[in-house]
């Protein structure tokens, strides 16, 4: 089922693979989501996860995550072998979707980022030198020593997702994955959030894949991406994915990609596989805020 | 430690408070309860448990009224009936709230329903009421000394457990999905949760009822919450709200003895009122939300 045409080799293969999906194939509630979807991601890359409501992001996240066993084909991770379902703590980082923290938490921000560190541990956490360092260390990796010490329930939408980044990411595994994180944020916030993950993954050297349904917030910092659609995916440098003809293949169907004051328009034709109850044009991936 | 809460209640209660068996198997039980209820309850408020807690309380119910018919210890009664729907709700193992409430309520039900045929047939027999008051709003001066070797056991075990389980039953009851991706197992975590719960729900049952049991575990737990920023802060404000609460009630009640003719009143009473009455102050001391916000208030 790979169509060679939808796979970009990263030329120069300059970082180690942090990532590597192969024929993945997996099933929800006995529909399959996932039909043999391939790609590779390099350490340092931010890559952007494309696709309508329904397509399979979340799929493809929990899979790679090792929380839902794939159906078929492989996920690899860092040097790692691949994965299937795993017990104990996973070498990947994940913001899961909607994250409702209860604004009377007794939980500081710093306190959610330690459990980031040592929450599947036993026992009761002891102070240690070493751990406040790293929970101070990662704070500031993603601009949040200003309201460390608020509870973490009573921080706005954007400050909460800078938690849950620096949750996520101090073990300082090479994977981060974020399933939807700008949909609850207006727009200024959003920015501010894709700007952080453009600085972690350069600075940090960790792969980061961020699930979306609109590929305009993410266009000035993601360097791949990756389309969902028909339960198949094209990657590579957005340049060479975000094209008429790639998308055209991947939907199977005819495919617009407008480029419209610097901003991305992919339009499907009517009868495309895109659900279009309204028989109008639709635009995938590229709707105007 | 001990001689400086000898001089406090010294200080503060009718003389021979102290010098009394029961009082002192009231202090030690009822106060280790109040602890252990107060810790695992921030737990059980955090994950939005309390139902649950309540529901075992009242199940307990109806082994606390078993055992007054056999002549057995109580409070094996209370953990062996408590323990019981905690595993059976477990095992359901309905995972949507509103599906957890409904089989929750069934075996509430259930469980009142066998208490209710158990005090029928302690009244019929004794032809007293006392086991009801006993079994569902506690009789602390009753407490046989006995109880408190095995009352301790039990506190011991559930501080433990929840000691060796405290991260990932804080991440777990943080976010669901956070504690999956850090790998925590989430049907073991939420299982030990709920036997650690049924522990201390059976020593609250066994000190201020069945009924009541869940004032100790949700009260001082809830006003703990809203007062600490931190889980530390949470957890020590909640055992000395409930610890406070218990060992107070327990000298009122002594004091009370000449309030009203012949009776003293029940401990369990006081106990309730002032947890109530530490909750309504800090809920009053941090601000009262306007009135065009109800949501604030949904809590409690």
């Amino acid at each position: 089922m790979r169509e060679p045409g939808l796979q970009t080799s990263d030329p120069g293969g300059e970082g180690a693979l942090a990532l590597e999906v192969e024929d993945l194939r997996a099933v929800l509630g006995g529909r399959p989501v996932l039909n043999g979807v391939s790609f590779a991601l390099e350490a340092g890359r931010f890559c952007g996860l494309i696709g309508s409501n329904g397509a399979g992001k979340t799929t493809l996240l929990r899979t790679i995550l090792g929380l839902q066993a794939p159906a078929g084909g492989t996920v690899r991770i860092g040097a790692g072998p691949a994965a299937g379902p795993r017990r104990g703590p996973p070498a990947v980082g994940y913001v899961p979707q909607r994250v409702l923290l209860d604004p009377d938490l007794p939980l500081r921000a710093r306190d959610l980022v330690a459990l980031g560190l040592d929450g599947h541990r036993a026992g009761l956490p002891l102070p240690s030198p070493a751990r406040r360092r790293q929970v101070d260390e990662m704070l500031a990796a993603v601009g949040a020593e200003a309201f460390a010490d608020q509870r973490v329930g009573r921080l706005s939408g954007g400050q909460q997702q800078r938690v849950l980044i620096a949750h996520a990411l101090v073990r300082r595994p090479p994977l981060l994955l974020l399933d939807e994180p700008l949909s609850s944020l207006d727009p200024g916030s959003a920015a501010e959030i894709v700007a952080l993950l453009g600085r972690l993954a350069a600075v940090q050297r960790v792969a980061i894949l961020l699930s979306a349904h609109d590929i305009n917030p993410l266009l000035g910092e993601m360097d791949r991406v990756v389309y969902l659609a028909r339960g198949r995916a094209a990657s590579g440098p957005v340049a060479e994915v975000v094209r008429g003809d790639v998308l055209s293949d991947l939907y199977g169907h005819h495919v617009d990609v407008l480029r419209v004051h610097g901003r991305v328009l992919v339009v499907v034709a009517p009868g495309g596989d895109v659900p279009d109850p309204a028989g109008h044009a639709t635009v995938v991936g590229g709707r105007e805020a | 430690m001990t001689a400086a809460v000898d001089a406090v209640m010294r200080a503060l209660f009718a003389p021979g408070l102290l010098a009394s068996g029961p009082v002192r198997t009231a202090a030690a039980v009822g106060g280790g309860a109040a602890v252990v209820c107060a810790i695992v309850g921030v737990f059980t408020v955090l994950r939005g448990e309390a139902f649950a807690g309540h529901a075992l309380a009242d199940v307990s119910s109806a082994g606390g009224s078993l055992s007054f018919l056999l002549g057995a210890s109580p409070l094996l009664g209370f953990l062996g009936m408590s323990a019981l729907a905690a595993a059976g709700l477990e095992a359901a193992g309905v995972r949507r709230a509103q599906g957890r409430d409904l089989a929750t309520g069934v075996v509430l039900g259930a469980g009142l329903g066998l208490a209710a045929l158990f005090l029928y047939f302690d009244a019929t027999r004794t032809s007293a009421g006392g086991a009801a008051v006993a079994v569902m709003f506690g009789s602390m001066f009753a407490i046989p000394a006995s109880t408190a070797p095995v009352a301790a056991a039990v506190g011991l075990v559930a501080l433990g457990a929840t000691a060796w389980l405290y991260r990932p039953l804080l991440l777990s009851s943080v976010s669901p999905d956070l504690a999956a991706a850090r790998g925590v197992r989430l049907g073991a975590t939420s299982l030990a949760h709920a036997v650690v719960l049924a522990l201390a729900v059976a020593l609250a049952a066994v000190t201020v009822g069945a009924i009541l049991a869940t004032a100790l575990l949700v009260g001082p737990a809830a006003t703990g919450i809203r007062l600490a920023r931190r889980p530390a802060g949470a957890f020590a404000a909640a055992a000395g709200i409930g610890l406070g609460a218990t060992w107070a009630g327990i000298g009122l009640a002594y004091d009370s003895a000449g309030w009203t003719p012949a009776h003293p009143w029940p401990v369990s009473f006081f106990v309730v009122a002032l947890i109530m009455a530490v909750h309504l102050a800090v809920r009053g001391r941090a601000g009262r939300p306007a009135p065009a916000l109800p949501g604030d208030g949904g809590e409690g």
